[in-house]
């Protein structure tokens, strides 16, 4: 085995669950532990300029390019396969992933200009802060990118492959590693800093993205909230 | 019928002398950090006047408190729960800080550093969030302080609405009140209402509405939320922060902080017992103008018997329901009808509640063509207009404030009489429909006001909710995860990687 196999293996074999060891286990513990700390930590009230348009943008947009990475990567076969090939399949997620993604990074090109740009925002931002959004470009970009490449490849065999790997993480098979050497280089990019944002997600503000699912429990709450201190046992 | 108790607050607004002391005793003990320089808990503003933040009784900007729809249920104006989750990037009804106002220190090194000048040299001040530089200072928690300003920036005051507040604007005419304002713990609080994370509650045992440090996750959709705009936002922390009622002052039977250091002995703190079950249906009704009577419906009378055998089954404890008996908020609020809600019309039921200030008789008044009605003068020749303090206190009804005016008009001359020696004056008293007995004890409330007629707060039995075993050797109350402070620490989790400059203040001189 050659260093770039073993390299290829230890990114895209070892390394995934390296970091989702990390993210689960990292936010478990944070949750327990530092309750304190485990916020969005907006800025709105320090400037709301920018923060409408840009905040908006950027959440909306991402959400759908997270929403179509798990519907795309990880809809079991037989869900999907009586309704479309695997060609149309990846033309819908070119032209769904990539307006998501532009609207997506149009937004954190503004919130990253108001971060850098605002004194207020900058003299508060701690480093994880600012590397965060920079990561978070950076990935939309990488996203955005593989379009053109996955147009040289409308047949879908690509996708395949792609769709292949990801479900043989997420479902513990060995060896899907090998199945990225030599695909194009952007694709196995944009996979690494993707499984590098979950590894950081626990000690960086993005532990909101769990409240943010979790505020879904709001809809089905009543309106006001009363505690007792009295023992109810 | 669900009967819960509840300590609540009323402030004598005409005693009220606007010396702040209640404001500077409350942030120096909860507000004095850093992320919540531009928070008070409590604040005092001038009326009329805009206010602290700017603007804050208008709820067609700032869309805080409940809404009626026409099919007679309320919801957060502000949205329904879809609504504000769609909101939760970027809350639309969030006031900027500037609003209230940019924290700032001021450079003082620069008066012992600065070199030899033309001029003296001055302080500038710094801003404590950017660290840079301000030109000028714009806003605070009391801006308008004793009429500041011009009037036709303070006559944009929401509750001059169907007042001709033209006529203020003359020196001759001008009127102006204080108005002493801190978190309401409300019945119906519109905060609890607005988290996405569920964090703010309202304790069963005295009604004290709290925020779970822990379980909040800085969505700051409570800060719209709440039309009194007492939620802050702490920049610092991430999280927001409320007046906290000061419970572990009144856990142990002691007034809070702001009513234990008022000079002017204004403040009132005692147990209501309500129907809970009541109020969803008393916020609902249809004309805001029965708000304050609905309200007044919830408040059960302790001397009842009946009252007291259910709550006694419902839980409330027996010295609570002596204390209630004693209750100065209950005499000032239901007995003597003499003070009103904040706002009823933001239909959040609100517990902090406020005798109206009487004040001089108007100039024309004095020169001999005084409007009697009757023995007293008319409160309607009174420099404050009715309506102004019907649009803050009753939603603009004027009837139940012209009444408490009168009762304390009726009170004064009564004991002015008395004071001269003359028999008592029991036609004055009759014209405002108050007793002999009634009259002695409003006077000894309002006029004497001792400390432990002001103040009757049953101590809350903690050690029956918690193993005082365990807490030996424990950190007792703090900010953060028990004894870590939870945020400025060093650790993995947003520490030395990546903590804030504790200290943002660059200004440098050579």
């Amino acid at each position: 085995m050659g260093f770039a196999t073993a390299l290829n293996e230890f990114l895209f074999g070892i390394y995934p669950y390296i970091a989702l060891a990390v993210l689960l286990l990292g936010s478990l513990v944070r949750f327990d532990r530092e309750p304190y700390t485990w916020k969005s930590d907006s800025s709105q009230l320090l400037r709301r300029h920018q923060m409408r348009l840009g905040s908006n943008l950027f959440h909306y947009g991402i959400l759908v390019v997270v929403a179509g990475h798990f519907i795309g990567f990880l809809t079991p076969d037989w869900a999907i396969d009586w309704a479309i090939g695997p060609a149309q399949h990846e033309l819908m997620a070119m032209l769904a992933g990539g307006v998501a993604g532009l609207i997506a990074i149009v937004g954190m090109s503004i919130l990253i200009h108001r971060r850098l740009g605002d004194p207020r925002i900058r003299n508060n931002s701690r480093k994880w802060d600012i590397a965060v959004v920079l990561l978070l470009w950076l990935q939309l970009a990488l996203g955005l990118l593989t379009v053109p490449f996955s147009a040289m490849h409308m047949s879908g065999s690509m996708f395949e492959v792609l769709v292949t790997y990801v479900k043989g993480i997420v479902t513990f098979q060995g060896g899907v590693a090998a199945l990225l050497l030599g695909t194009p280089i952007i694709y196995r990019v944009h996979i690494f800093v993707g499984f590098t944002i979950f590894l950081i997600s626990p000690f960086t503000r993005m532990i909101h993205i769990w409240s943010g699912v979790g505020s879904l429990a709001y809809l089905f709450r009543p309106y006001q909230l009363v505690r007792t201190r009295r023992h109810t046992s | 019928m669900k009967i819960r108790a509840q300590i609540a607050m009323v402030l004598n607004l005409d005693k009220c002398i606007g010396c702040h002391t209640c404001s500077v005793t409350c942030k120096n003990v909860w507000t004095s950090r850093e992320g919540m320089e531009y928070a008070w808990f409590n604040n005092v503003e001038t009326k009329p006047g805009i206010g602290y933040p700017k603007d804050w009784e208008n709820q067609e900007r700032w869309r805080g408190g409940w809404k009626r729809k026409a099919n007679g249920r309320i919801v957060p104006r502000q949205g329904g729960r879809w609504a504000i989750l769609a909101n939760i990037f970027a809350n639309p009804n969030l006031p900027e800080i500037d609003d209230y106002y940019e924290p700032f220190t001021f450079d003082y090194a620069y008066l012992h550093n600065a070199p030899e000048l033309a001029t003296s040299p001055v302080a500038r001040p710094i801003s404590l969030v950017s660290g840079e530089t301000m030109d000028k200072i714009e806003w605070g928690p009391n801006w308008e302080e004793i009429l500041g300003g011009e009037f036709a920036r303070r006559s944009k005051d929401y509750n001059f609405e169907q007042v001709q507040k033209e006529i203020y604007g003359e020196f001759e005419n001008t009127f102006m009140m204080y108005l002493p304002r801190l978190c309401e713990h409300c019945l119906n609080p519109s905060c609890v209402a607005s988290c996405p994370s569920g964090s703010i509650y309202k304790r069963e045992e005295d009604g004290i509405v709290l925020i779970d440090q822990d379980k909040c996750r800085g969505w700051r959709m409570c800060v719209s939320g709440c039309p009194y705009k007492k939620i802050y936002y702490n920049w610092n922390t991430g999280k927001a922060e409320k007046c906290i009622f000061c419970y572990p002052r009144i856990e142990v039977g002691q007034p809070t902080v702001c009513s234990e250091t008022c000079v002017g002995r204004i403040r009132y703190l005692g147990v209501l017992l309500y129907d809970a079950d009541g109020i969803e249906r008393a916020a609902s009704v249809e004309d805001p103008e029965d708000l304050y009577e609905a309200q007044l419906g919830l408040f059960l009378d302790p001397h009842d018997p009946r009252i007291q055998a259910e709550a006694r089954a419902g839980g409330v404890p027996e010295a609570w329901i002596a204390a209630a008996e004693h209750s100065p908020t209950y005499k000032m609020a239901v007995e003597w009808r003499i003070a009103f809600p904040l706002h009823p019309e933001y239909r959040t039921l609100p517990m902090v509640w406020y005798v109206p200030p009487l004040s001089p008789i108007q100039a024309r008044a004095n020169a001999g063509a005084v409007d009697m009605a009757g023995r007293i003068p008319d409160v309607r020749s009174l420099r404050i207009p009715v309506r102004y303090l019907a649009n803050l206190l009753t939603a603009g009804a004027e009837a139940p404030v012209v009444s408490a005016l009168e009762r304390l008009l009726a009170m004064r001359s009564f004991f002015r009489a008395r004071q001269l020696g003359e028999p008592d004056d029991m036609a004055v008293l009759e014209e405002v429909g108050i007793g002999l007995a009634e009259v002695e004890e409003m006077h000894r409330y309002l006029a004497i006001a001792n400390y432990e007629d002001r103040f009757v707060i049953p101590t809350t039995h903690r050690e029956q909710a918690e193993n005082a075993y365990e807490l030996r050797g424990t950190c007792g109350f703090s900010f953060g995860n028990g004894c870590d402070a939870g945020e400025l620490r060093p650790g993995l989790f947003g520490g030395a990687m990546g903590q804030r400059k504790l200290s943002p203040i660059r200004f440098g001189v050579e």
